[in-house]
């Protein structure tokens, strides 16, 4: 079955989500990065999206559930890597993924990070 | 038009091709609305002989009553091409209308001379009046097409000349913008903006609205979608140029510009992405 890997980066997860996402992967990620960020205890999670061309409003529901739900375990998730034509999408879509940081790097997404800690 | 007086029509446009088409040469040159800076004698010759060679051919196989029958497709695809070919030049409307409608004379005159002055030819000429007078006006509507498409085609690129992405600072854009902003525009806009974030890797985006005549909902909108747009890409932004008039009018609108801080000048918004960067500036005494 596929999963989405996820990596560790000090205090911080990274995710890099390159294929579509629905319904099986996505449950299963966000199964994977709960049980991950309880137990190594991270503070943050970077999820990666510079690869995708279309976030459409169910890979938009999953980042924002799965935001919410790192939240209650006490750690911060940033997006990173947007493409200028997948924001444009999104917001003529009116989906301006609220209440999710966003960072252009994984650079400026760790530093976010960090300074949230 | 009757196969008779299509015949008729159709003879005359055969028996005296050349005959007519220096006729009309002449009628063209010797006319108030001639245009030697534009057209030359030969591309002028060369542009009659084209058009009278499709109007014999069209008339040939039946004049309809309506020009966009059909048989005269030909023929107003001719007339549409030299129509396109002078306004690029820059010859008026009626320049272009008279082109067709000098061809009366000579065309009248030949009919005449070939089968007098009887009832049934006076119907010929009539019904050729009426034709021709039809294609001028497709050609001065053609005209009008074109003049728009022209329009058009300027307009977008001036829309492309007229949004700026400018790098202030180290990660510090300006985005100064001239004229009002429409739905087009902000695509526009947005597409620059994006592009050069990623760029420069920016994290500040000012906009400065110096340029931009009214503030009323719509483009309240259109600036609050920008914003959250460069949001996604990381960026912040903030809008710099709020002139007094403007910022009575949005608070009497009731206009809502949401969490987007805002300055009435330029330096004001730099001097605030400084202090988010972290940068200090020390005059030196």
């Amino acid at each position: 079955m596929e999963r989405i890997p996820i990596l560790k980066m000090g205090k911080f997860l990274l995710v890099t989500i390159q294929v579509e996402m629905r319904d099986q992967l996505a449950m299963t990620l966000q199964d994977d990065l709960t049980q991950r960020v309880v137990q190594t205890g991270a503070k943050g999670v970077l999820i990666d999206v510079s690869s995708l061309d279309i976030v459409d409003s169910y890979l938009g529901r999953t980042l924002r559930n799965i935001a919410a739900m790192t939240k209650l375990l006490g750690a911060s998730t940033v997006l990173v890597g947007i493409r200028p034509a997948v924001a444009i999408t999104l917001v003529e879509l009116g989906l301006s993924l609220e209440g999710i940081k966003t960072a252009m790097t994984v650079d400026k997404g760790m530093e976010m990070l960090r300074e949230s800690t | 038009m009757s196969a008779e007086e299509t015949a008729s029509l159709s003879r005359i446009l055969s028996k005296y091709q050349h005959q007519l088409l220096d006729d009309w040469i002449v009628e063209q040159l010797a006319a108030p609305t001639l245009r030697p800076d534009l057209i030359s004698e030969e591309e002028l010759r060369a542009e009659s002989a084209g058009f009278l060679e499709e109007l014999r051919k069209g008339v040939e196989q039946g004049v309809p009553e309506e020009i966009f029958a059909p048989p005269l497709e030909n023929l107003r695809y001719k007339l549409e091409e030299i129509t396109n070919r002078r306004v690029e030049r820059g010859f008026a409307p009626s320049e272009i209308a008279t082109f067709v409608f000098s061809i009366k004379q000579p065309l009248i005159k030949h009919l005449v001379e070939e089968s007098g002055s009887s009832a049934q030819t006076i119907d010929v000429l009539w019904k050729t009046t009426v034709l021709l007078d039809k294609l001028g006006l497709f050609a001065v509507d053609s005209y009008q097409k074109a003049r728009e498409s022209i329009i058009r085609r300027q307009r977008e690129e001036l829309l492309e000349l007229s949004t700026p992405v400018v790098e202030l600072w180290e990660g510090v854009l300006a985005l100064p913008l001239i004229g009002t902003l429409d739905s087009a525009r902000t695509q526009v806009v947005m597409e620059s903006l994006l592009q050069r974030l990623v760029d420069t890797e920016s994290t500040i985006a000012i906009i400065d609205i110096t340029g931009v005549p009214t503030v009323d909902t719509s483009v309240a909108k259109h600036l609050i979608k920008t914003v959250t747009a460069a949001r996604l890409m990381g960026a912040e932004c903030m809008i710099s140029g709020i002139s007094p008039a403007i910022a009575q009018t949005m608070v009497h609108l009731g206009v809502e510009l949401e969490e987007i801080p805002t300055r009435a000048n330029l330096s004001d918004a730099l001097a605030l992405a400084f202090k988010k960067i972290g940068v200090r500036i020390i005059r030196e005494d």
